[in-house]
């Protein structure tokens, strides 16, 4: 078997580590039952068995990288909070809505214990005394299972009051939100948290693991990053970071979407597995659909500026993939082939990124809403050249200076690198920028062919000496 | 050489102050304070960074973005917002560079996208700062070509303040104000992104006391007040500052007028007073300077009706008056009472023509509603001293209602964690959910309430920690302040050092008892002075701007000591219930047309400014005063209010430093010293009984909005008080036997009245309220001024 | 009465009493008024500010930030079909003229009978299923025109009711959690030590 009715688009062909995914070729992956029969919370008896201190040692040793972005390692994270300030919270982010992003809500409906279990260890470690689990508005199987397993798991006394007779007690609740992507960046989950509009409040240098929900430090980790935890305990650091390469041990669940034979989501090897070996890889998506030439490919969800078929070559690698000019984020891939319309390809993701705006800045609410507008004009046939220079005059009020893109051959044009400049408060702003840059500057040709083409009108009326 | 090397060289000896950050702004090393933010540092050296929604008291959001500047802290320059960053050692902030420049271009020309082109239409033409930042920063003309966002125009989000959604840039100060300075957020932010907009909730208006300072510091012309809409542009304006005298908390203000009328207030950012903060009333009560009802002409009854005659006439027939009733029964059978609402000058001359021209001891500038004067000789706190201390203790009336800005200077002390409030009540006020403990006590037992809540280990450790201020006012008109002024005696024995902010309410009560408006030896008060005009023996009582009608709390008594004087004299600016039964009327000029100087309840002096002409043939108190003095024969010696300033400073103890030059010199005023002589009060004897289990005790007390005729002469304020009921805790209501909203006798020893019932939870069970002068029956007809406490008796139709 | 009902208020009480501050439940109850109504009442929010503590005002701009609320009836159904890049590159725009044919409305609108509202939609978290889309937040994945009109035939004819509930039904099964086994919420100030099991490495 590869695939499973029960897990849409997971695909487990080939003979790869499975971390985070073992379960999902179970049906009832799901159950207490069949999590407790195929080793689970033994992670977390293995954590109560060692010092919070131990542990947390041990999740720093294995270099777990943060997997809803950012890639900042857990362990690290953790080490931040101010010593001796309490309560310390965990919040735990579900919202996955990133453009191209597909793993959390799988994690979610399909082992939803490997989760919690994971929530427990953190909050173990790092002494957090209660668990806020944010899932996503329009996730209602996720919601359903992650409330039947906690309401399993609390009955069984692996959450509450002293968990299986232990000093160690936490309470995981289930949140749920509302339909806003915005708030998948932490600060802005926060807020959402509190009751708030889910606006982002960046303050440096206070960080949430500082100054967090209710003002109180508070640890934020994605779904997957957590999910990653039962397996070190019952493991090892060393067992960890002999998958993957020294910079991203491990392994990371990517979905690869749009024009492949064969989407999915898959767990892959960290830092060696390369975008060819993802796209025409037998094991993966086995190449572009009805054979056709691969134009483009974004190479970690909406946020990323695009990659063109010059850069397959490079590894899932965060350092590499950044002076290359684009991003991992949240392991999301799109592919567009031969076929694809640039234009309006990118007025897709500008337009989700305007229309997701929270408003709260300047640059973000009226610049990401201009963008989209001239970018659908212009999607349509109906832009002017002087369209093309607004655009990348609004996007240099956005993100002033050089921008990132991706090298090309094809255009003579050498990769620009990661970061870059923002006046926004969150990524949002930049992100509905990012697909502008990326098209105009890697398919310019594709947007003049589509320009009015408007008469010119001629300066004189007089004959002129061409004999017209 | 060793004057070279002093020269260049710091000297190592000389100890850094750990307060100081030192920082490059523009290439010029300046010294920030440890905190401060980039933007405040920057603007304190000099450099004004722009912005739209910082707002120094308030904090930070960095929404707008247009103070984006670079700034390096060692990781080469990064684009910062500097309202949101504060300084660091050796910080490099470059407001000039070409980036930060072409960053501010653009985020002013994305306001713009969407802004409608109302500039020559709009209120804030001319002192916005958009429109300014767009001439100075902006680029020429907008290359938005698609459709803006369409609002329907101005929609009136309360009573006093339109919104025009389409001006408005979502800064979010109002909202801001709204939650975090006035606590009532009744505006937000709805909707998301590109759509989002500010509203209230349906059918809840954003009816804060605060409401007009969000004008004020909206960046645009997206909020406007009702008062002032259209009335001029700014750039006919002529402004002056002063200080509001409407409460005795004394706001500074810049007095905008056009064409010798006034427009508008704008609050004044005082640090040691209002923050910049007015209420509503003291904002928008100007316009009763202007109504059609003022007094504009001297009034001399003439077979019982009053006639318009000039001064010189109805001066004349003044001093008569006063002569024949001093020739009857001796000086003291004259009474001035009154005087609180004016200037130190006006109370200063009258307090000098009643003690020594006139020669009575019968002269009190409160109204029975006050405070003990001697409580100015405990040691005295000020606001800032109050805002700050560890433990603020409130035996006071609802702060909120009767001194609005002092009220948004505690509830800041409270939220921001500085101090703890400890309340006794016999109300829930504005401050109770602010406050560390709340109190509520039942009138009369204030002492057994203090002493109970000293038993209590945790407040007795507070209490213990020293820095306490306690804030002493009149909770309650329908008693007597004895049983208050006990407790507040034992407070002060439990913690000494304690000091005193009293809650005086009139704009210039403290002022006028420090220069003299209280008895002479054996005088009267104005309790006192009604008691012996209804007894016959006043001959000639004297309303310096007095309504006792209005203000004393005793109706009844009230009503009987005009009665009972057999001549009256009233100065005033309007014909009130009181100075309408007058036999001489002296007009006199309202708030804004007269110099001076006033004294707010910390006893800060700070000037009031003549910004426009006096209506009519109004004169100032001080020049009546004077006016009368020689109409008697005698001369007060003063050309001009200049020469009583300087008289006050010479001859009343605690202001021999407020002259006019330190006035001058000083924006936020000049603080007046305790006052010296010793100054004999007698408070009521008499505790108060037992409540009878079929009665309740009767709280009654002030609201922001009633009748006071500034309030009701100003036709933006006129219909917002709510109106006379009687207001029960709803536990109570069936035990009396009736329900919200009937109508019901209230009885009380004195008279019987006829309310509505409101069902009100913040009413201490056991007691009834009622607000004090608010359209509708009067519940002074209920009270009896002698009586430690009063208990009526709900009865139904 | 479009106020939280009583046993609605006992649960939006119970839900508060898992936060350390009251305020934090507002979505959550929102979802609840919303299941209860099918939409959200002026009334509901007016309750929910005075069980969260917050002024309605504030509720209102916190309902209104998201999608997922609706301050108008919409339809038994809300078919939300994701137009963003996976699904836009697989056809998700020729769906959403399908299903605007198929229903006789625009996308936004609602269809006269109350039983569809149609809604262009953003990223579902089923990119490689694409196209897809939701109805009321169930998925439908990898979805032909054809597919399109046999699910909206098979929801109109209440074949589909056992999966799919109405409109403010989001998940069926809700967490609780049991009285002896709960820590409970502890409001943020009044906590001023570490956790008891932090101290469990000190004693090596
Ligand atoms: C606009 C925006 C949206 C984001 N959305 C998500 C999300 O849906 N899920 C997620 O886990 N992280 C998201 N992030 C990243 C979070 O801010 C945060 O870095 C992450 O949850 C931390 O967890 P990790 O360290 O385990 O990766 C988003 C960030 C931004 C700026
Ligand atoms: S960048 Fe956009 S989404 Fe982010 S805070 Fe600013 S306005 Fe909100
Ligand atoms: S109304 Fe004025 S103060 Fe309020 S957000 Fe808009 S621009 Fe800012
Ligand atoms: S608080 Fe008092 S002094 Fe200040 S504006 Fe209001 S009435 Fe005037
Ligand atoms: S003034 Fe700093 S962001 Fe608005
Ligand atoms: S783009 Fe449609 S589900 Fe992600």
């Amino acid at each position: 078997m590869s695939s499973y009715t029960w897990a849409p688009g997971f695909i487990d062909d080939g003979d790869r580590p499975q971390i985070v995914t073992s379960r999902f070729q179970y049906e009832d992956g799901h159950t207490l039952e069949r999590y407790l029969a195929t080793g689970g919370y033994a992670g977390l008896k293995a954590a109560l068995a060692r010092t919070p201190v131990q542990v947390h040692d041990e999740v720093k040793a294995a270099t777990v990288l943060g997997r809803g972005g950012a890639g900042f390692p857990a362990g690290t994270k953790w080490g931040l909070t101010p010593v001796e300030v309490w309560p310390r919270y965990l919040v735990v982010n579900g919202d996955e809505s990133e453009p191209g992003t597909y793993k959390d809500r799988l994690l979610m409906e399909r082992d939803p214990h490997q989760l919690i279990e994971g929530c427990l260890i953190a909050c173990y470690a790092a002494g957090l005394s209660q668990c806020f689990l944010y899932i996503r508005g329009e996730m209602a199987l996720a919601q359903e299972r992650v409330a039947t397993a906690l309401n399993d798991a609390y009955a069984a006394g692996y959450i509450g009051r002293n968990i299986l007779g232990s000093k160690f007690s936490v309470d995981v609740v289930l949140h749920w939100g509302a339909g806003a992507y915005v708030v998948g960046e932490e600060t802005a989950l926060i807020e959402s948290l509190e009751g708030n509009r889910g606006m982002p409040r960046l303050k440096p240098p206070f960080f949430p693991a500082a100054i967090g929900l209710y003002g109180k430090p508070t640890i934020v980790n994605n779904v997957e990053t957590l999910a990653n935890l039962p397996w070190l305990l019952t493991h090892s650091a060393a067992e960890y970071t002999a998958i993957g390469t020294a910079t991203s041990p491990g392994t990371r669940m990517v979905a690869v979407s749009g024009h492949v034979k064969r989407p999915g989501v898959f767990e892959i090897v960290n830092g060696t597995t390369t975008f060819r070996d993802l796209l025409y890889g037998a094991e993966f998506c086995q190449g572009i659909r009805d054979g056709n030439e691969l134009k483009a490919f974004v190479p970690g969800g909406g946020s990323a500026p695009w990659f063109l078929p010059d850069q397959l070559d490079l590894p899932f690698e965060a350092k590499l993939v950044g002076a290359a000019g684009s991003m991992l984020g949240s392991g999301a891939v799109m592919v567009m082939d031969e076929t694809t319309d640039i234009p309006t390809a990118a007025h897709t993701l500008t337009r989700f990124y305007a229309h997701e705006s929270c408003g709260k800045c300047v640059p973000c609410r009226e610049g990401g809403t201009w963008l989209e507008r001239i970018m659908e004009r212009l999607a349509d046939g109906r832009g002017t050249e002087s369209d093309l220079a607004q655009l990348l005059e609004i996007g240099q009020t956005i993100c002033p200076g050089p921008f990132p893109h991706a090298a090309s051959e094809r255009l003579g044009l050498e990769a620009a690198p990661f970061p870059f400049k923002m006046t926004t408060i969150c990524f949002v702003g930049p992100s509905a920028y990012t697909s502008v840059h990326s098209a105009i500057t890697l398919f310019r040709s594709e947007f003049e062919a589509k320009l009015i083409k408007r008469k010119l009108i001629p300066v004189s009326v007089g004959a002129t000496d061409d004999g017209h | 050489m060793t004057d070279t090397k002093s020269g260049t060289e710091p000297e190592a000896a000389v100890p850094v102050d750990p307060n100081v950050v030192s920082v490059t702004l523009n290439g010029r090393a300046i010294e920030a304070q440890k905190g401060e933010l980039v933007i405040a540092a920057a603007q304190r050296h000099g450099v004004y960074i722009p912005r739209f929604c910082y707002h120094e008291r308030m904090s930070s959001v960095g929404m707008c973005r247009m103070c984006i500047c670079e700034v390096d802290t060692g990781r080469g320059p990064q684009l910062t917002p500097t309202c949101m960053v504060a300084v660091a050692p050796n910080m490099v902030i470059d407001t000039e560079s070409e980036m930060t420049k072409n960053v501010q271009q653009g985020i002013l020309e994305l306001l713009l996208a969407n802004h409608p082109l109302d500039c020559p239409v709009c209120d804030k033409g001319g002192e916005c700062p958009l429109q300014d930042q767009a001439f100075s920063h902006g680029p020429g003309e907008s290359r938005y070509i698609e459709e803006k966002r369409h609002f329907e125009k101005p929609i009136p989000i309360s009573d006093l303040v339109y919104l025009d959604r389409e001006r408005c840039i979502l800064c979010d100060r109002c909202t801001r104000f709204a939650d975090e300075v006035a606590g009532d957020a009744l505006i937000s932010f709805t909707s998301r992104g590109n759509e989002t907009h500010i509203t209230t909730f349906p059918d809840e208006p954003f009816s804060s006391y605060f409401s007009g300072n969000t004008v004020q510091i909206c960046p645009v012309g997206a909020l406007t007040a009702k008062p002032y809409r259209f009335k001029a542009r700014p750039w006919d304006l002529a402004q002056q500052e002063s200080t509001c005298t409407t409460c005795s908390v004394g706001c500074r203000i810049v007095i905008d007028s056009s064409r010798d009328e006034v427009l508008r207030y704008m609050g004044v950012d005082s640090e040691p007073v209002n923050h910049g903060w007015l209420c509503d009333r003291g904002r928008f009560n100007f316009e009763s300077t202007k109504s059609a009802d003022r007094v504009l002409q001297p009034l001399v009854r003439e077979h019982d009706e009053l006639h318009e005659v000039s001064w010189n006439e109805a001066l004349a027939a003044a001093a008569s008056i006063i002569e024949e009733a001093k020739a009857a029964g001796g000086a003291a059978g004259v009474a001035v009472i009154g005087g609180a609402r004016g200037t130190n000058e006006d109370a200063y001359a009258w307090a000098r023509l009643a003690h020594e021209v006139i020669g009575t001891p019968n002269v009190y500038s409160q109204m029975g509603d006050g405070l003990p004067a001697d409580l100015l000789r405990l040691d005295r706190a000020t606001i800032d001293e109050t805002a700050s201390a560890t433990t603020i203790v409130l035996l006071a009336p609802d702060l909120k209602e009767e001194l609005p800005v002092l009220y948004l200077r505690l509830r800041e002390a409270a939220e921001k964690k500085r101090s703890r409030i400890i309340e006794f009540t016999p109300k829930q006020t504005g401050l109770t959910r602010h406050a560390w403990r709340s109190i509520s006590y039942e009138p009369g037992s204030q002492v057994a309430a203090v002493n109970e809540a000293l038993a209590d280990a945790e407040i007795a450790a507070q209490l213990a920690k020293g820095d306490v201020v306690v804030v002493f006012g009149r909770a309650n008109l329908a008693e007597t302040i004895t049983a208050s002024v006990q407790a507040l005696h034992r407070l002060l024995a439990a913690a000494p050092g304690t000091k005193l902010l009293p809650a005086f309410r009139r704009g210039n009560s403290v002022g006028a008892l420090q220069v003299g408006l209280r008895p002479g030896a054996g005088g009267l008060d104005t309790r006192g002075v009604l008691q012996a005009a209804a007894d016959g023996k006043i001959d000639c009582l004297v309303l310096v701007g007095a309504d006792p009608l209005a203000d004393f709390p005793d109706t009844e008594l009230a009503r009987r000591g005009l009665a009972g004087a057999r001549r009256t004299i009233a100065v005033d600016t309007f014909l009130t219930g009181s100075s309408a039964r007058a036999d001489v009327v002296l007009p006199a000029c309202a708030f804004g047309e007269k110099d001076g100087t006033t004294t707010n309840l910390e006893g800060r002096v700070s000037n009031v400014v003549r910004q426009v002409s006096p209506a009519g043939n109004t004169r100032p108190d001080w020049m009546i005063a004077s006016g009368l003095a020689t109409a008697l024969g005698s001369d007060l010696g003063y050309a001009n209010v200049g020469e009583i300033t300087l008289d006050i400073a010479i001859n009343v103890p605690g202001f021999d430093h407020v002259t006019s030059a330190a006035l001058a010199a000083s924006a936020d005023g000049v603080l007046s010293g305790t006052p010296t002589a010793i100054w004999p009060v007698t408070l009521l004897e008499g505790t108060a009984p037992e409540r009878n289990s079929y009665d309740l005790r009767l709280v009654i007390s002030r609201t922001l909005y009633d009748q006071a005729v500034g309030t009701a002469t100003s036709p933006s304020l006129a219909h917002l008080p709510r109106g006379s009921a009687v207001h029960l805790h709803p536990l109570d209501l069936a035990r009396v036997g009736t329900a919200d909203g009937v109508e019901v006798k209230v009885r009380s020893a004195r008279a019987t009245i006829v309310l509505p019932v409101v069902a009100d939870a913040s009413v201490v069970r056991g007691t009834a309220w009622l607000p004090w002068n608010n359209p509708g029956p009067n519940p002074g007809e209920l009270i009896d001024c002698f009586a430690a406490v009063n208990d009526v008796r709900i009865e139904n139709l | 009465m479009s106020r939280l009902n009583d046993a609605n208020e006992v649960l939006a009480k119970e839900i508060i009493g898992r936060y350390p501050k009251a305020r934090s439940a507002t979505i959550p109850l929102l979802h609840v008024a919303q299941q209860q109504n099918g939409y959200i009442t002026n009334e509901a929010i007016a309750h929910i500010a005075e069980l969260v503590g917050a002024t309605s005002a504030e509720v209102l701009g916190t309902c209104t930030f998201y999608e997922m609320f609706k301050m108008q009836p919409v339809g038994k159904y809300l078919i939300n079909i994701c137009t963003t890049m996976s699904c836009a590159l697989l056809g998700a725009e020729q769906l959403v003229q399908h299903a605007e044919q198929h229903l006789g409305i625009k996308a936004g609108g609602t269809t006269p009978d109350g039983l569809f509202t149609l809604e262009r939609a953003e990223c579902q978290a089923a990119c490689t299923e694409a196209p897809c889309l939701q109805a009321n937040y169930r998925y439908r994945y990898r979805v032909t025109p054809a597919q399109l009109d046999q699910f909206l035939d098979d929801l109109a004819d209440g074949r589909l009711d056992a999966e799919i509930p109405p409109h403010g039904v989001v998940a069926r099964v809700r967490q609780s959690i049991p009285v002896d086994r709960g820590v409970g919420a502890v409001a943020p100030d009044e906590v001023h030590e570490a956790p008891a099991w932090m101290s469990l490495g000190e004693k090596s």
